[in-house]
């Protein structure tokens, strides 16, 4: 048995990667924006039915800096931004890797569009077609399917997905890999018009059931979550962030009634997290780039592989 | 028998799938936005050549196929069988069936070696070298004057393979041709 022991990409790449993290701290610095350093092995992990923490002895690997940043926020930190290793369990693939880098910054008294506008500002030097597209989430699969989410339900959503996929010749019935989480369905839709997204695309607006952390607009059509697509590959997802803590301990106990569903081990509650958003999180926009998928894109790479020293399959 | 979890997948695995030794040619793992995440595979039967894809649930499982890529040297046929032998010094023995054979059946020549795909031991299927010389049986005689610009003619080989030559190559001659097209190459030197 040979043991491969030979990094991946070359010196020209991890050149590249340095180079990124440079820019990127000297972005944030011009702005005034601080840097912080929080746990990557937190005490629980997230209940996010979509996600998986992997455990380690004394707690979990964090999905996402989020909760800790959060708890800097309420404490006063002002703009924050952090370079942080994050973990999920189980992604691996072209895109993902269940360990990578995520720049997750927070703008206090900001609201979301102004985010965005800032994050035109940092990309625009890395990635041609910024400032990016807006599109709301409804408009997106309108275009793309013709298909109206709020005015229809998961049977249509199976059927449209069925028929796409059989026209692409790829075998599956969305239904039972849905497994009785009609959700599932309506963010496959989602993923595969993303897919057909080649120019920077900010997709605004999802729908209340997809708000994640994010608070919901007035009226509560629709959530003030965003994801920004480049090349059809997601790259960011953010928030106008959710405040209220009663909400959004409901929408953690939703989080795991769901989990229950798909069969998912049970996760704890982040209460430290949840007193934080008691004792005030001051109104924020915040957000996550995959900064390895930047890279990617950066390069012209077509697998995470081809940019990460030492990806899953290498370690 | 060993089995592969989805993020086990990585292009080369061979795989049992409904019965069916195939191996993964690409691996999609797909999770769009905060959603459930799944595979989208793309695979190769390694009997008939089909590719197709296909979608997993993320975490499921499938058994692994017992398969090998060797190179053999093939031997002869009794009419039903072709019969290869190991190029490892073991000498051993291999017979494979028409089926496994399939069109490479054009390409056999003796001494020459092909790449044999072995699942549960049996040769499932056989690939010729891109490029080998065979001997023109039958070919009509080139046109007096022509020259190697333009113009060809359908040629038998040894092996019973057609193929289009340049008018200039003459019966007895022995040819270079491209198996994965069955285009002429040029003259064999020497």
């Amino acid at each position: 048995m040979t043991h491969p022991w030979a990094p991946g990409g070359d010196l020209t790449g991890w050149r590249a990667r340095a180079e990124l993290f440079a820019y990127l701290r000297s972005f944030f610095a011009a702005r005034g924006v601080l840097e912080v350093d929080t746990p990557v092995l937190g005490r629980v992990g997230v209940t996010d039915p979509a996600l998986d923490a992997p455990t380690a002895e004394g707690g979990a690997l964090q999905s996402s800096p989020e909760y800790f940043m959060k708890r800097l926020l309420a404490a006063g930190s002002g703009p924050i931004y952090q370079l942080a290793r994050a973990f999920r369990s189980g992604e691996v693939g072209h895109r993902h890797n269940p360990e990578f880098v995520l720049l997750e910054w927070y703008r206090p008294d900001w609201d979301d569009e102004a985010l965005r506008q800032e994050m035109d500002a940092l990309l625009g030097p890395l990635l041609p077609g910024f400032p990016a597209r807006r599109q709301t989430f409804g408009a997106l699969l309108k275009d793309v399917f013709g298909l109206v989410w709020d005015r229809t339900g998961p049977e249509d959503w199976a059927k449209v997905l069925q028929a796409h996929w059989a026209q692409r010749g790829q075998e599956g019935d969305p239904v039972a890999l849905a497994a009785g989480d009609e959700l599932s369905l309506l963010e496959w839709l989602y993923g595969e018009a993303c897919e057909t997204l080649e120019a920077p695309t900010f997709i605004t607006d999802f729908p209340p059931a997809l708000a994640s952390l994010a608070t919901l607009r007035p009226g509560g059509a629709t959530a003030a979550r965003f994801e920004l697509v480049v090349g059809g590959v997601e790259l960011a997802n953010g928030f106008q962030e959710l405040c209220c803590p009663v909400t959004q301990r409901a929408r953690f106990e939703a989080d795991r009634a769901r989990r229950a569903g798909l069969g998912k081990r049970d996760v704890p509650l982040d209460e430290p997290f949840l007193a934080a958003l008691e004792a005030g999180l001051p109104p924020c926009a915040g957000v996550a780039l995959g900064v390895d998928r930047v890279l990617m894109l950066m390069t012209g790479a077509r697998s995470l592989d081809e940019v990460m020293p030492f990806s899953w399959h290498r370690r | 028998m060993a089995s592969y979890s989805t993020n086990e997948f990585r292009s080369g695995l061979k795989v049992l799938l409904d019965g069916e030794p195939c191996a993964i040619t690409e691996n999609e793992f797909v999770k769009p936005g905060k959603g459930q995440a799944f595979n989208r595979v793309r695979l190769r039967n390694l009997k008939t050549g089909r590719v197709w894809e296909r979608t997993f649930k993320s975490g499921e499982t499938i058994e692994a196929a017992d398969v090998m890529e060797l190179d053999m040297e093939y031997l002869y046929t009794d009419g039903e069988f072709y019969h290869f032998m190991k190029t490892d010094g073991s000498f051993e023995q291999f017979a494979a069936s028409a089926a496994a054979v399939g069109d490479t059946k054009a390409w056999l020549k003796e001494q020459e070696s092909y790449q044999i795909v072995l699942w549960n031991e049996a040769p499932i299927s056989v690939t010729a070298p891109n490029f080998i010389e065979l001997e023109v049986v039958q070919t009509d005689p080139g046109i007096k004057g022509d020259t190697a610009q333009g113009g060809s003619k359908p040629a038998t080989l040894s092996t019973g393979a057609m193929v289009k030559v340049p008018l200039f190559v003459n019966q007895g001659e022995v040819i270079r041709v491209d198996t994965r097209n069955a285009e002429y190459q040029s003259r064999a030197k020497g």
